[in-house]
């Protein structure tokens, strides 16, 4: 597989999200080397509180020890590689028990008890070889409580995986005043017919909103302009819906950040700053908290979403996350979730509640438009009608600088430019 | 016995003889244990309580469903008759009909969870009030609503209506509903229980003040999304 001749500057040849082959070599070369994000730790509050995730193509367990550490274990017990956890969560008391023949864990994955151990005796399999222990991620840290593992020992650290997308999580734990996030007990999960990338494209794609979502902006906007005639305001989250049918113009001017390994910043635009009673008594916690220059530039950010390349798209201002989990070259997993700001007032996380219900939900009046185009491009790339993805808009525009690339044009497909420029050097092992 | 009558060399299996006829003629009967004696995977590790729960939680979602209430049959064929015109407004794609079914404040909601107990304030399939049903109609009435344009039906089943409590000016009746979606060539299922509280307006009509729809399959992985109601 020659990745040069697939991936040019301006242009990808269409194999790269068909081609099962380019699929298993990205799980390969990506997924199981880099770090993959696993969940929030407080997903896992309590002692062998566990969560079923998978990495790649690996079913892996975050577990919580005794001692407050999250780990993440091979979903396999090495007797006869039965998998030690059946459900998606929950708890598992002191140890991880098999349901075949009863081989015991402690919560680390180091083997607790075997059932008739002497007849292990004289052979290679004894309790003191690390082979009869649940085999762990090789790499497991967290930044601001999200968990991270890689399946390689080698590599970049997270905080340099990471780069300048860790604004992701800051933005997102400094916006409450205890500096600290929680899950949301609720994960919706939602499988799309179409290959990773699309999603991953789509997120910094400020062209495709007014056409895609022309039917809801419009129909929203039709009733928030109405409410604001009938009692001169209307509520935030029409706001959410109605701005996707913003004008080419207005979305061209909205900025993307594009780093290095792919990941990037699409930058604000919806006006997340109201001077309501709920907004001006949460930003004087936050005050309280940090002072009023951190609050201000904690609040100032212009963040739509930070994309963490190739499979997280974190809207910090609204304290969601999209994970992507690919299932095959056509079909892919998105576990969306959403976090409370500790110690900011009910009100603030029931605005971004709208956000969640309205857009990311599986009743979305958003994604079912995303979702179909993404679905007609995976049967058209799949076809003989021609053999490149375009990625020209805006091409020779870029400006560099130290790694990072800005372009003046939000419609830009410098981000795909830039993601793909990851993932050819991922892909030749660079 | 194997048959050994290639030419290339095999390894003999040797005869089980004597020695297995022995085997088979002792006899090990396993006694039912004693209720002291901890067995299997207790054993190993005794303390092991995957399924215990912190704390128990009774919550409305647990409790015993009861059975619903004898009212007079015209009442109870009046509220069947109304959840079987709602399920075929939804069919027959009337949308505007459908929204009429609800009081001014009315609210439809599908929350991901049985425990949920209060449509604002968390997080739902649907939560949305007349205006957000006006908003979700007009995005699936809108020429460019691309994702409308495949062909798609539903044919939805209501059943099982059981009035929980009725008064002069309330009612509350459960039932369940299963929906079968056709999209392009791909059929889908949902089913689950409806629960409505109805009110009459002033001509005496009955009106849908809440309607609470749990998904059985609420928090499985859901293949493409739900555009409309259910």
């Amino acid at each position: 597989m020659e990745i040069s001749a697939l991936v040019e500057p301006d242009r990808v040849h269409r194999t790269v999200y068909t081609d099962q082959q380019i699929f298993d070599a990205e799980m390969e070369k990506i997924w199981e080397r880099i770090w993959v994000y696993c969940g929030h730790e407080s997903q896992v509050p309590n002692r062998g509180d566990y969560y079923a995730v998978t990495i790649g193509r690996q079913p892996m367990i975050m577990v919580r020890e005794g001692d407050g550490t999250v780990r993440v274990l091979y979903n396999r017990c090495p007797h006869r590689g039965v998998q030690l956890v059946g459900n998606l969560k929950g708890n598992t008391g002191n140890s991880f028990v098999c349901s075949y023949h009863a081989w015991s864990f402690h919560l680390d994955g180091s083997v607790r008890a075997i059932p008739l151990a002497k007849g292990y005796e004289g052979t290679r399999l004894t309790r003191d070889n690390p082979d009869c222990s649940m085999k762990r991620a090789a790499r497991t840290d967290s930044y601001r409580g999200f968990v991270f593992a890689s399946l390689v020992d080698d590599g970049p650290s997270l905080a340099e995986f990471l780069g300048d997308a860790k604004i992701a999580f800051d933005d997102m734990c400094d916006r409450s005043p205890l500096g600290e996030v929680e899950v949301v007990p609720i994960c919706h999960r939602v499988v799309q017919h179409s290959n990773w990338k699309f999603f991953m494209e789509n997120q910094l794609d400020a062209l495709h909103p007014s056409v895609t979502h022309q039917s809801t902006g419009i129909s929203a906007g039709r009733v928030e302009k109405r409410l604001k005639a009938e009692r001169g305001a209307a509520p935030l989250y029409y706001h959410y819906l109605s701005t996707f049918a913003s004008s080419f113009e207005q979305w061209d001017a909205v900025q993307t950040i594009n780093f290095p390994h792919g990941h990037g910043i699409l930058k604000a635009y919806m006006g997340l700053r109201p001077r309501d009673p709920d907004t001006l008594e949460y930003e004087a916690l936050l005050k309280e908290a940090y002072g009023e220059e951190k609050m201000e530039e904690y609040l100032s950010r212009s963040i739509h979403h930070v994309l963490v390349y190739p499979y997280l798209s974190v809207q910090s201002p609204l304290q969601q996350l999209r994970c992507l989990r690919p299932i095959a070259p056509d079909k892919t997993l998105s576990e969306i979730w959403h976090f409370r700001l500790k110690g900011a007032p009910e009100a603030i996380y029931r605005r971004s509640l709208w956000y969640y219900n309205l857009v990311n939900s599986p009743a979305t009046m958003i994604n079912a438009d995303d979702l179909e185009n993404w679905s007609k491009g995976q049967w058209g790339l799949a076809s003989n009608g021609g053999d490149w993805v375009s990625f020209h808009r805006y091409y020779g525009d870029d400006r560099e600088d130290n790694g990072v690339t800005y372009s003046n044009h939000g419609t830009s497909e410098a981000v795909m430019r830039n993601q793909f420029k990851a993932w050819a050097s991922y892909m030749q092992g660079a | 016995m194997a048959n050994t009558k290639d030419s290339a060399p095999t390894r003999a299996i040797p005869s089980a003889g004597p020695d297995f006829e022995h085997l088979l003629a002792q006899e090990v009967i396993i006694e039912a244990g004693e209720d002291t004696a901890s067995t299997g995977a207790q054993r190993v590790a005794p303390d092991h309580s995957p399924r215990a729960r912190s704390g128990t939680v009774d919550s409305a979602a647990d409790a015993l469903p009861k059975p619903g209430s004898v009212v007079a049959a015209d009442v109870q064929r009046e509220v069947e008759q109304f959840l079987y015109a709602q399920a075929e407004l939804l069919d027959g794609k009337h949308w505007q009909a459908f929204i009429d079914l609800f009081t001014e404040d009315g609210v439809y909601w599908m929350p991901v969870t049985r425990e949920q107990t209060e449509w604002e304030g968390s997080p739902s399939i649907f939560a949305e009030d007349r205006l957000m049903m006006e908003i979700r109609k007009g995005r699936v009435s809108h020429p460019n609503a691309w994702s409308q344009a495949p062909m798609w039906e539903t044919n939805h089943l209501v059943s099982h209506v059981a009035i929980e409590s009725a008064t002069a000016d309330t009612i509350e009746v459960r039932s369940r509903f299963h929906m079968m979606e056709l999209r392009r060539d791909a059929l889908r299922h949902f089913g689950g229980s409806y629960r409505h509280t109805l009110v009459r307006d002033a001509g005496g009509a009955l009106k849908i003040r809440l309607q609470r729809v749990d998904l059985f399959n609420g928090q499985a992985v859901f293949d493409y999304v739900l555009q409309v109601w259910v």
